[in-house]
């Protein structure tokens, strides 16, 4: 069975089709690129994905159980979890804090335990700082875990977005231009570090990208949107050399 | 890379600042309480100063609980005083009602728990409908909210009698009652004859609560819930959050603890009526927060004192008073917001406590960013 299974997917905005008939298959474990050219629908396609937006049309299946039309809430507790084109961070909370705060549905207890400090706050607040710092580490932020979220520098912040997404422990990672505004040398970095989180988490990743070196370089599927319709789909090699989507690119 | 090691050591440092901050708000509440008592107990005190001491907890407190909403959770409230009159009101009628009939400790204590009550219930109602919504409705909700429930509490009648209790909008003629009949809440002339139970210390109890209950729950699982929806809703959703559930948990502890500084004021007068709770009173609770430093709580706790206390402090100078009261405004405004001044604070801070300027985010880096 598929990890996600889109069919058929559409939403309008006014007048405009700003997904119109999307299909999408991955499976467990692939890393999957999504690309077009600015404008084409890709981060409306993600806004669909994790309910920010209901389809008009579609169906949105995730590891076999139908998600259309839940909250993003529900959809993240189902097991899709997400970066955002504009970061999202929790800018005045710590770095560790934002970390912390994606392990809320994972690690619990009540708001009394926390005000009364029973026994329980302290045994589940020292596993949840162990997990989060783990997750740091693997990003290479845990020395910076005490700094305000917002005073990251901006490739940092990017890392960090992923890092908490990774904390709501997903099935499904959807990466909104994880390369963008990085340098080439943190671009390769990211390469290595989106490999390394798909093989030590066993992860599904979804990602879209400008960056074509990052895309031909990680991406073992790609599907290409161009002004809310599907262009191309294929593997990275095949869809690369087809000619629409070079006209595509090439006619920006 | 750092190891593991290093890791825990820096988790430590960050929980020890944060335990550092929380204590230093206790130990400054706990100083001025065994000043002031000291003052109190040797004569030493102005008998003015002596009556404000409870109206200094009240607002203490009131602003205490505001921040919570403005800080913590990043919505705007315009009518705590009305969170503030429902528990005094309701707390005052308990009192009343139950008489001597319990022993006074006890009936205080659970004076307390009923306005408490009454306007953590009060927080939901209004919040259930307003907070799922986005933006500012809240503030333009509570405002109207402080004004409505003024103006039925001046047209309310309820007393007691062998039957029970009795309500009318009204008069006093219609509750209906048996002559043997005590009324208790008299309109306009409001609720006269609680006990005076509210005593200073008392007043210090419930700021330590406050403290406990506002700063335990911003070091928890709740608090980064709350705060994680004030910094970034949609990205709160997206990591499973419910964040009107904890937008409503902010706001109803807020309104409750707003509710026992109500029961705080209506226990220390000999007569309760609704005019100190008016639009004006919201909003100097409001100035409280916003010039100590929103989200920062030691800082509504000293803006809370000092601007309660220096209007009456400064009466001998008549005609300068509210010349010094504005300039007073003007210097905390600047210690609090001016780039220069948390520079200052910050290499001041890092200088004494020896560790980095930056981390928890409950201090002066938030000043800087809100
Ligand atoms: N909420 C909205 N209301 C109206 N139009 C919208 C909305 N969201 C997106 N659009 C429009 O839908 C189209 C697709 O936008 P989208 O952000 O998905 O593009 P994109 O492929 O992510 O582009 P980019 O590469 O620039 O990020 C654009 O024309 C955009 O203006
Ligand atoms: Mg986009």
């Amino acid at each position: 069975m598929a990890m996600l299974e889109v069919n058929n997917l559409s939403i309008s905005f006014g007048g405009l089709h700003a997904v119109d008939d999307f299909n999408l298959t991955i499976e467990k474990g692939e890393l999957y690129g999504l690309i077009g050219p600015n404008g084409a629908g890709k981060t409306t396609v993600f806004n669909l994905l994790t309910g920010v937006y209901k389809p008009s049309e579609g169906i949105i299946r995730l590891d076999g159980v139908d998600i259309t039309g839940k909250s993003t809430m529900d959809i993240n507790k189902a097991g899709v979890a997400r970066t955002f084109q504009n970061i999202r961070l929790f800018k005045d909370m710590p770095v560790l804090d934002n970390v912390k705060t994606g392990f809320h549905n994972h690690y619990k207890y009540s708001t009394l335990t926390g005000i009364l400090r029973l026994p329980k706050y302290r045994r589940v607040e020292n596993s949840i700082d162990e997990r989060s710092m783990e997750i740091l580490k693997v990003f290479e932020l845990d020395s910076e875990a005490d700094l305000l979220a917002g005073n990251l520098p901006y490739g940092k912040q990017r890392k960090l977005e992923i890092a908490r997404a990774l904390a709501t422990e997903p099935k499904l990672l959807l990466l909104d231009e994880p390369a963008a505004g990085m340098n080439p040398n943190e671009t390769a970095e990211l390469m290595e570090t989106i490999r390394f989180v798909r093989d030590r988490f066993d992860m599904t990743i979804l990602l879209i990208e400008h960056d074509m070196k990052l895309v031909s370089g990680i991406c073992e599927k790609l599907t290409v949107l161009n002004f809310g319709r599907m262009l191309s789909m294929g593997t990275t090699s095949d869809v690369l050399n087809d000619p629409a989507v070079i006209a595509a690119y090439l006619g920006e | 890379m750092r190891d593991m090691g290093n890791n825990t050591e820096l988790v430590k440092r960050m929980r020890r600042k944060t335990l550092r901050g929380n204590l230093l708000n206790y130990v400054i509440v706990l100083g001025a309480y065994a000043i002031l008592q000291t003052m109190v107990m040797t004569g030493n005190i102005s008998s003015l100063l002596k009556g404000l001491l409870v109206p200094l907890c009240v607002y203490v407190i009131a602003a205490l609980s505001l921040n919570l909403v403005v800080g913590i959770s990043g919505e705007l409230s315009l009518g705590h005083a009305g969170f503030m009159c429902v528990g005094a009101y309701s707390s005052a009628f308990f009192s009343n009602a139950v008489g001597t009939a319990l022993p006074d400790i006890l009936r205080f204590i659970l004076a307390i728990f009923v306005g408490a009550a009454v306007a953590g219930l009060f927080g939901i109602l209004i919040g259930i409908p307003v907070l799922r919504l986005k933006g500012d409705y809240l503030a333009i909700v509570t405002l109207a909210f402080g004004e409505i429930i003024k103006n039925l509490l001046n047209v309310l009648y309820a007393g007691i009698d062998s039957n029970g209790l009795h309500f009318s909008t009204k008069s006093a003629m219609d509750l209906g009652m048996e002559p043997t009949g005590r009324q208790i809440i008299k309109g306009a002339l409001g609720i006269s004859g609680t006990p005076k139970n509210s005593t200073f210390t008392v007043g210090i109890i419930l700021i330590l609560i406050t403290l406990m209950v506002v700063q335990n729950l911003i070091n928890s699982r709740a608090g980064r819930a709350i705060m994680s929806t004030r910094d970034n809703r949609i990205a709160a959703e997206s990591i499973g959050i419910p964040v009107t559930k904890y937008k409503l948990l902010a706001f109803s502890i807020s309104a409750s603890l707003a509710g026992c500084a109500g029961v705080l004021y209506a226990h220390n007068l000999a007569t309760l009526n609704t005019k100190k709770f008016d639009y004006n009173t919201s909003i100097l609770i409001l100035v409280f927060v916003v010039l100590g430093g929103i989200g920062n709580l030691t800082g509504s706790i000293i803006a809370a004192v000092i601007l309660t206390a220096l209007p009456e402090m400064l009466r001998f100078l008549n005609n300068y008073r509210m010349l010094i009261y504005a300039i007073v405004l003007i210097v905390i405004m600047l210690f609090n917001w001016a780039p220069a001044a948390l520079d200052m604070r910050s290499r001041l801070r890092s200088r004494i406590f020896k560790n980095r300027g930056s981390g928890n985010g409950k201090e002066e880096e938030q000043n800087g960013n809100a």
